[in-house]
């Protein structure tokens, strides 16, 4: 299909474009299959039309936006990609699994696809006020949190240290949809602006001063691109090293890790998430919830802040597989992550936990590295 | 009865004694007029002193640029104030008011900062850094922290004046109070010229011409943390490069890296310049041609080094360079067309010696990413204005202030055809506090002030009582 390109050209002002290089040289998928951004752009600028199908690399894009974050001239490359994405999301030429993780958010609320009226059941049994009574912090725990069995626990672990503060606060139940984030960066612009007038309309019928989430792309999406009229949005790692400082939350314990016998010392790595760190650049808070765990020892990976290593599971890559299964940025990774030593990596993102965990026991580094969530660790130590 | 009447010279203020500032200075002071250079640091000689060679010619810098640093010691027309800081620059005094100089426009207040020496006892022997507790422990500016000197000093050999100076921030006695039982610099001293109670002194001088040469900073090449720099140590910017390749420097001129030759060594031009993400929208002008010159130099003392320069463009625009570029080219230089995007180390895989920093990029004329081993890896960090650019703007408040223009740098009256001149009468620029630019332009810019100024001066010679 023939994208005339000039409009698109003014839109994202690519004529700002030198075509330096910055932008593919940093991608970490450019690296592992054809993608080539700063090409793509230079076609834009000089072709009359682009033939936008024939690109299927374009949904190799993690949305990592180190491209954006790199560019000398202001360009956002990672944005064509967005857009080239939802003139094939228009005209329906899009990988199955893409298709139906769109579908799921619209039908059911989450890309899963999975019942709405379960989206609460990861609670399993704890007590949560829903926020529409009125709340001082408004909990928004997003679809991966709520349904995936594995990061179900970390939004458990929230809610206790929560408790444990005795703060004011809820969740939306069932009626919370789908942040939008990664719907927006699979290009299904039309369904995102649904999401936020639904979402956006819901929270601010709470009336609660702040709004924490689970992930870092919800987060994203609340601070940069809804206007919640003055709501102070956090990750969650603000707000519990928030805590932390305040003496509101105390731990009591080094981590009892299980499987292990004693508690003790552990070493941790962190792997900072794209849309935490370089893209909100939000290093601190977590490093400083990690040495504040009792017997924890933080050691960091060559490639930290700024320079982390995407894990490929962001700008819909959770439901497409991508044009190169065999070499993933997460096999890498993890062995980063062992050769410092440390026995447990340390995330802050529902994606970089499934898609490091997998990538552990692929490598068959199990025995040395376990993956968990920072919240995980904080529970293990209340 | 007729009385009897003299006329006496305005003077002139030149701020700042780097190759701009000496240049101006000596000018005017060579057609005849007195000249106050005003310089912050204990020696004259700014960045260029800091230099190893000068493109495209190799000239040595410090030889072709000492000989106009002595003369400036020693021209009878110029009172060189070094270690001092202008204060302000405001409209002439009352008539009682006795000024230095030969009256003018304005009257300028300078800080001579204490030097806890008396420069005129101190001969320079060095025998007190020799002495010094801190010796070897206190960073060296001037050697951009690759050597360590002493918390007395000179900040290298051929300062003007060769006075030695107390760093306050260093001493054991100024910043703790004590140090020892007695003060070994003052017990080495021969000439007896250490003085602890020193104090700072406010000297009113009257000039009828001001000269900005106040030159300029380079950024801070952690605003673009992908490079790693402060985290590796053979990440280095090109000014750090120059005091390693200075046969003056601390290695006496051997380029090591940790200890060793390297044999992999990799240039990144435009970091920080010609981005906007990092305020620094403008093309820093100089690094093209001495990034082709480091590498000249990096062949010339490590013949088997491969040798890569990332870029963008290349700018070889004034007489020589082009050919200069080609030159370098031929000594196998490697241009490779990217901007590298990041830097990491990769560790050493069987069978290989080391961890070695990668050097990630896309060569754009391939079309494909990269990766460059580097045992080294010089950035070629953008020029920025200087951090007090403000400050130094508001030492003429009184008189209007000093324009900046939108890139930070001092506004000349115009573009084009005022180029040296500011908005204040009889105020000038000169060098790199105008804008970025390389030795020849800066010298033309200095010339073209120090001209301007004694236009100036001429008009405003005083008649005094003989």
């Amino acid at each position: 299909m023939a994208l005339k390109t000039e409009p698109m050209v003014e839109q994202l002002e690519l004529l700002g474009c030198i075509q330096c290089g910055k932008c593919t040289g940093g991608c970490p998928v450019a690296r592992k299959t054809v993608l080539n951004i700063r090409s793509l752009i230079y076609q834009m600028l000089v072709e009359p039309e682009l033939d936008v199908a024939a690109h299927p690399e374009l949904w190799d894009c993690t949305c990592c936006f180190t491209c954006v974050e790199r560019c000398p001239k202001d360009v956002r490359p990672a944005e064509l990609i967005i857009g080239l994405r939802g003139q094939l999301v228009e005209s329906g030429r899009i990988p199955e699994t893409i298709g139906a993780a769109l579908m799921g958010t619209f039908r059911q609320g989450n890309p899963t696809g999975m019942a709405r009226e379960d989206r609460a059941a990861w609670v399993d049994g704890t007590e949560v006020k829903a926020a529409q009574e009125g709340c001082e912090l408004l909990y928004f725990v997003c679809c991966t949190a709520s349904y995936d069995p594995r990061v179900q626990p970390v939004a458990r672990a929230l809610v206790r240290a929560f408790q444990a503060a005795d703060l004011d606060f809820g969740t939306l139940g069932t009626e919370e949809s789908c942040c939008g984030n990664e719907v927006r960066r699979m290009g299904e612009i039309g369904l995102f602006e649904m999401l936020v007038e639904e979402n956006s309309e819901l929270i601010r019928s709470v009336g609660a001063s702040r709004l924490v989430t689970t992930s870092p792309h919800c987060f994203n999406t609340f601070k940069n691109e809804y206007s919640l009229d003055g709501m102070e949005i956090l990750h969650y790692t603000q707000l519990i090293a928030e805590l932390i400082e305040q003496g509101r939350l105390k731990f009591s314990h080094p981590p009892n890790l299980p499987g292990r016998e004693a508690e003790g010392k552990v070493t941790v790595t962190y792997h900072d998430p794209c849309f935490l760190g370089k893209q909100n650049h939000i290093f601190d808070e977590p490093r400083a919830i990690l040495k504040a765990i009792p017997g924890v020892k933080l050691v960091e990976m060559d490639r930290n802040r700024e320079r982390s290593l995407c894990c490929e599971g962001g700008g819909g890559r959770m439901w497409a597989e991508g044009t190169n299964l065999e070499e993933r940025l997460a096999f890498q990774r993890v062995h980063e992550a062992a050769e410092t030593g440390a026995e447990v990596l340390a995330v802050a993102c529902p994606f970089c936990l499934l898609t490091l965990e997998d990538a552990v026991k692929v490598q068959g580094l199990e025995s040395r590295l376990q993956v968990m969530d920072i919240m995980e660790l904080v529970d293990l130590a209340l | 009865m007729v009385e009897e009447v003299v006329t006496r010279k305005s003077a002139a203020l030149v701020i700042g004694g780097g190759i701009a500032g000496i240049q101006a200075a000596l000018d005017i002071a060579d057609a005849g007029y007195p000249v106050y250079l005003v310089e912050r640091e204990p020696s004259i000689g700014g960045r260029m002193a800091q230099l190893d060679k000068t493109f495209p010619t190799l000239d040595c810098s410090s030889c072709i640029l000492t000989p106009k640093m002595v003369d400036v010691g020693r021209h009878p027309n110029i009172e060189l104030m070094t270690y001092s800081e202008v204060v302000s620059v405001t409209p002439p005094g009352p008539p009682s008011y006795p000024p230095h100089g030969g009256g003018g426009a304005f009257r300028v207040r300078v800080r001579k900062k204490p030097r806890y020496v008396d420069v005129n006892k101190c001969t320079g022997c060095g025998l007190c850094a020799a002495a010094c507790r801190m010796k070897g422990r206190v960073v060296s500016r001037f050697d951009e922290g690759i050597a360590k000197r002493s918390a007395i000093y000179v900040p290298f050999p051929q300062a003007v004046p060769l006075k030695y100076t107390v760093d306050p921030t260093a001493c054991l006695y100024l910043t703790r109070g004590k140090c020892g039982k007695t003060f070994l610099c003052q017990d080495a001293c021969p000439a007896g010229a250490i003085d602890f109670e020193q104090q700072e002194e406010f000297v009113d001088l009257e000039v009828g011409a001001v000269i900005v040469a106040t030159g300029y900073d380079l950024i801070d090449p952690r605003t673009k943390p992908e490079f790693g720099y402060g985290v590796y140590p053979e990440v280095m910017t090109g000014i750090e490069f120059e005091r390693l390749s200075s046969a003056s420097g601390p290695t006496m001129g051997e380029i090591t890296v940790n200890g060793k030759r390297p044999k992999d060594v990799v240039f990144i031009k435009c970091v920080g310049s010609r981005d906007p993400h990092t305020g620094v929208p403008y093309c820093s002008r100089v690094c093209c041609m001495y990034t082709a010159k480091h590498a000249h130099l990096v062949r010339d003392k490590i013949p088997d080094a491969r040798i890569t320069v990332f870029y963008m463009d290349v700018r070889a625009f004034g007489k020589g360079y082009e050919e200069f570029y080609d030159r370098v080219r031929h000594e196998r230089v490697i241009y490779r067309r990217g901007e590298p995007a990041e830097i990491y180390r990769k560790k050493a895989r069987d069978g290989q010696q080391g961890d070695k920093l990668v050097v990630l990029a896309e060569d754009t004329l391939l079309g494909k990413p990269i990766e460059v081993e580097a045992d080294l890896v010089v950035l070629a960090t953008a020029i920025v204005p200087r951090t007090d650019v403000l400050e130094v703007a508001a030492m003429f408040s009184s008189l209007g202030g000093l324009e900046c223009s939108p890139d930070g740098f001092f506004q000349e009256a115009h573009p084009k055809l005022r180029p040296v001149d500011t908005l204040l009468d009889g105020v000038f620029l000169a060098g790199c506090c105008q804008g970025p630019k390389d030795i020849p332009d800066t010298v033309a810019q200095a010339k073209a002030a120090a001209s301007s100024a004694l236009r100036v001066l001429t008009q405003c010679q005083e008649a005094v009582p003989a």
